[in-house]
């Protein structure tokens, strides 16, 4: 059962290869592969639960010569995550695309972009993390662009060279770990890892490349027009997934694999970057004229909200206070991935019955289209961080650990940030439920709602209510560091 | 897995199951949702009792999961929990019926009683609530109910006064989160306890508490609509007759005194928090509250936004029973969380009676509809006898246990003359609409009122529930003396709270 970790990356590339091979069923093939993707991370996962950290070496070479899996609890709840939104989004997308052209240019890069995902997560070695951080920007892009229109191409042109741009300077870090430690396998380096000259300017150049990918202000410019042109159910993952991939690979080297080294200090330019995201994503968000846009910029600012734990773990003594506060890290992370899911799916079906996005023509649209504006609602919750979402439990503690710690200024960015989100949000709901300009007459709900508002629902209730198995789960033996000791 | 751990749960479940399925059925399964919303309010009324004869006897009901690390859900049965509980589940059933009868062949009934079964559900779970942790949840919780219901109409005003409803309230909210989290790092997990808590607890900076306290009062003030907080309420009024009614009899406004009295007592402690001189600007605020709605109230001719200021100013005998500090102001305090509830469902139904059945939005328009409408006039007029403080109405008892516990903790110079000045203030704004209503000859011809048989004055579910309301009122004050009666239990909480 040792070979488990293989299967949530084989799975979708096989499934990539076949809807090449078999465009008329490539929808199938793509729903078929995602079901079987989402049964294999549930296996991984009860393995993880029951004996701890996974390690694979794929061919049976030596970690160091080929390429080693690990899947810790980490790895594996945000791979949980990435399963259950893809499975949604596909399951959206069979509706959203109508003609069978679209659907066989859409499915094989989705897969191919989902296999890429996986093996990042997965992957134990600074190497392969790289090759994949590429794959996976290369296939956004290419999925992206299939919006069409003029304003899409540009925008995906832009996405890729932003994202060339990051991935060189990722692999410049890289570069310079071999040259001073000669192993690139994370295990390996995190016992050899010491202070020095080369470990920062590796440590610098891969953080500047992720910045750039995970949209942090003020290197987010690139999102908006990129995540709001795109296709529904692309934009969903490119939103929920492709940019929490880069924050993933931030969490692994600042709060893992570069931690016993680092000083809280640097951490807090990282909390600076993100409390400037949180307000001013929010306030884009608010002044947003287009709901896709809207969805947009609020990605910027929870993106920030994940930046601010960094300065609060760096000054956490490993203990039971850093497990809570690194728990709650990740089920913001977890939260906001299935919310701003459901909230882009949910934007696309307005955009589909009503012709267009823009907010302040939405009226009508409560009456028109009720299960989506209750999943434009749900989403929003968790969003702003109200009970009874899991955002909300994660807002608890990042409030309790910022005043624990003496940290007072996140208190009123978080409260600020909330605030705005509150206003944007209900700022669309007022136009839906206010009065119809005679765009949505009819009732037209389907089952095609269906897919968001069980994302919404995950983000609201289940991850709400259920928090404590996060906690549980993810907290204790999840890094590197805590496998050294 | 006893009863005791499951009842309290299962309160919080009876109204939210049949909202979520109430949610998923169509908008012409009118008997169904009937049926589920009844059943709903009379199983959960049926719970209420089983508990409340459990506490009686001492048994001890509580559910208790954990959300995250230190951090539990608590829902808690005590006293105070059941005066709360039993007054919105009870308030619960009787505007059920005044609902399915106002909003009959009304557009979005199924998303309409949705939210209403919701933010029942959030009311009970904060008054159950066991720690402030829980509390905040459901108070958020009740937020977010509550908005779609006040924007429900769909027209311009309905949604301005529900984005008003809602920055007034989140912004609150967020003053509250932040309040509590400081005093959860503090102080720990912060279960409420009868004599308060922080008074226990070493090494506490006061003036930090101070704060702490003053951003916990603020954020509950919103929702109970202390001066300068209330602006949302008048605002708010738009919303149809019985969420008017819920708004300001049980839910929203009461959630926010219910968690004042909370934090006072339970948190704080009520000697603790004098000691800290904590008790006296929240006096005077509450003072400044009472007269001020009541001086707004006079001059407003539109009946519903009249009485939306005096329940700004009505709700603030809560606080200002908490803020005198005695165990006589506290059952004042405490009684009139009942008593205002009962006289002010009913003045807000009889307002929805006149409103469906005549046209009339005006004090105005007023004229001779008591002959009219003699069932809702009676009940309208005993609620505002109630409200002005006159015997034997339930009003009378909150004002007379209120005045003696001033006398009884020294301070009667400042609140004696805020009481009689408010009932004199109130009986300015009612004694008009009471003497139009009977005594005055009608001016125009009532139209022809559609929809009942016309044998009675109004559709039967629109007249006896401020009839027994109003009855209820009336008996609250009565049978005052008379076993399990609200005065009788807040005497016993307040005997608790005092440790006598």
């Amino acid at each position: 059962m040792n070979s488990l970790p293989v299967w949530p990356i084989m799975l979708p590339l096989g499934a990539a290869l076949l809807a090449v091979i078999w465009p008329r069923r490539s929808a199938w093939i793509g729903i078929a592969a995602s079901l079987a993707t989402l049964t294999a991370v549930g296996l991984l996962m009860a393995q993880v639960a029951s004996r701890g950290t996974l390690v694979h070496a794929l061919g049976g070479w030596e970690p160091g010569l080929g390429i080693a899996l690990r899947a810790d609890a980490l790895a594996v709840a945000l791979l949980l995550m990435s399963s259950l939104v893809a499975l949604a989004a596909g399951w959206y997308a069979t509706g959203y695309f109508r003609d069978a052209n679209r659907q066989s240019q859409f499915w094989p890069v989705w897969l191919l972009m989902l296999a890429a995902l996986h093996a990042m997560l997965l992957s134990a070695d600074l190497f392969n993390i790289y090759v994949t951080l590429e794959l996976l920007g290369l296939s956004a892009v290419a999925l992206a662009a299939l919006g069409g229109g003029r304003a899409a191409i540009e925008a995906a042109l832009r996405y890729l060279t932003v994202g060339l741009l990051g991935s060189l300077a990722f692999l410049a870090g890289v570069a310079v770990m071999y040259t001073r430690y000669g192993t690139l396998d994370m295990l390996a380096l995190a016992a050899l890892i010491e202070p020095g000259p080369a470990s920062w300017l590796a440590l610098s150049l891969m953080t500047a490349g992720l910045l750039v990918k995970s949209a942090l202000f003020p290197l987010h410019f690139w999102l908006p027009p990129a995540h709001a042109n795109a296709p529904a159910p692309v934009s969903a993952a490119l939103s929920a997934l492709v940019v929490k991939a880069a924050v993933y690979l931030m969490m692994r080297l600042w709060l893992d694999l570069f931690a016993p080294i680092l000083g809280p200090a640097s951490a807090w330019l990282l909390g600076l970057l993100g409390a400037a995201a949180v307000l001013w994503g929010s306030w884009s968000a608010l002044r947003a004229q287009r709901l896709k846009l809207l969805a947009a910029y609020s990605t910027v600012a929870q993106l920030g909200y994940l930046f601010i734990f960094f300065p609060l773990l760096a000054a956490l003594p490993p203990g039971p206070a850093r497990d809570t506060a690194f728990g709650a890290l990740v089920l913001m992370a977890l939260t906001h991935g299935f919310a701003k899911s459901a909230l882009f799916l949910a934007a696309g079906m307005i955009q589909q019955h009503a012709g267009h996005d823009r907010i302040e023509e939405l009226g009508g649209t409560a009456r028109a289209l009720p299960v989506t504006t209750f999943t434009f609602a749900l989403a929003g919750v968790a969003l702003i961080g109200l009970p009874p979402s899991g955002a909300f439990l994660a807002k608890w503690q990042l409030l309790s650990s910022a005043i624990a710690l003496g940290q007072w200024l996140w208190v009123p960015v978080v409260a600020a940030g909330s605030l705005m989100a509150a206003a944007y949000v209900f700022r669309v709901l007022g136009f839906a439920f206010g009065p119809s300009n005679g765009v949505m007459q009819k009732l037209a709900d389907g089952r095609e709602g269906l897919p968001a508002l069980l994302l919404a629902i995950v983000a609201t209730a289940v991850l709400g209510l259920g928090a404590a198995a996060v906690w549980h789960f993810v907290a204790p033996g999840a890094l590197l560091t805590e496998a050294q000791r | 897995m006893s009863l005791e751990t499951w009842l309290p749960a299962l309160i919080v479940l009876s109204s939210l199951l049949p909202g979520l399925i109430i949610f998923m059925l169509r908008e012409d399964d009118h008997r169904l949702r009937t049926s589920l919303n009844l059943l709903g309010a009379l199983v959960k009324l049926l719970l209420v009792g089983m508990m409340i004869w459990g506490v009686f006897h001492e048994r001890v009901f509580e559910t208790r999961w954990t959300l995250a690390p230190g951090l539990d859900l608590v829902l808690h049965a005590d006293a105070l929990s059941m005066l709360f509980v039993t007054l919105s589940t009870a308030l619960w059933l009787v505007t059920t019926v005044y609902a399915i009868g106002y909003l009959e062949n009304a557009p979005n009934r199924s998303r309409f009683f949705g939210f209403f079964s919701l933010c029942v559900t959030a009311t009970v779970g904060l008054a159950l609530a066991g720690n402030l942790f829980t509390f905040v949840i459901f108070y958020e919780m009740l937020t977010l109910a509550t908005y779609p219901l006040v924007a429900h109409k769909g027209t311009p005003e309905a949604v301005r006064g529900a984005r008003i409803y809602l920055a007034y309230t989140l912004a609150g909210g967020m003053l509250l989160l932040v309040g509590a989290v400081w005093l959860r790092t503090l102080a720990g997990p912060l279960e409420f306890a009868q004599g308060g808590i922080l008074g226990n607890i070493d090494g506490l900076n006061p003036t930090t508490l101070s704060w702490i306290f003053l951003l916990l009062i603020v954020g509950l003030g919103v929702k109970a609509a202390l001066v300068p907080l209330h602006g949302w309420l008048p605002q708010a009024m738009v919303a149809p007759a019985p969420v008017s009614a819920l708004l300001h009899a049980v839910a929203v406004v009461k959630a926010g005194a219910f968690g004042i009295v909370r934090v006072v007592y339970d948190v704080y402690g009520v000697e603790f928090a004098d000691s800290l001189n904590l008790l006296a600007p929240l006096g005077a605020v509450a003072a400044v509250t009472i007269i001020y709605g009541s001086v707004r109230a006079l001059s407003q001719d539109h009946l519903k936004k009249r009485l939306a200021y005096s329940t700004v100013s009505q709700v603030s005998y809560i606080a200002l029973g908490t803020a005198i500090a005695g165990p006589l102001a506290t059952i004042g305090g405490m009684v009139h969380l009942v008593h205002q509830g009962l006289m002010k469902i009913t003045l807000f139904f009889a307002a929805g009676n006149y409103a469906e059945t005549l046209g009339i939005h005006k004090v105005s328009e007023m004229d001779g509809v008591g002959r009219r409408m003699p069932g809702t006039t009676l009940a309208f007029t005993i609620g505002a006898l109630g409200m002005i403080g006159i015997p034997p109405v339930a009003g009378f008892v909150s004002k007379w246990y209120l005045g003696l516990g001033a006398v009884a903790a020294g301070s009667a110079a400042w609140v004696m003359p805020v009481l009689i000045a408010s009932s004199l203030l109130n009986a300015a704004y009612f004694l008009p609409i009471l003497y139009r209503a009977w005594f005055r000859e009608p001016t125009r011809e009532w139209p022809a009122s559609p929809g009942h048989s016309g044998r009675l004055e109004t559709h039967a579910f629109l007249l006896w529930p401020p009839v027994i309301t109003a009855a209820l009122a009336l008996a609250a004050g009565l049978f005052a003396a008379a076993p399990y009666s609200p005065l009788e239990w807040t005497q016993i909480i307040a005997a608790r709270e005092y440790r006598e």
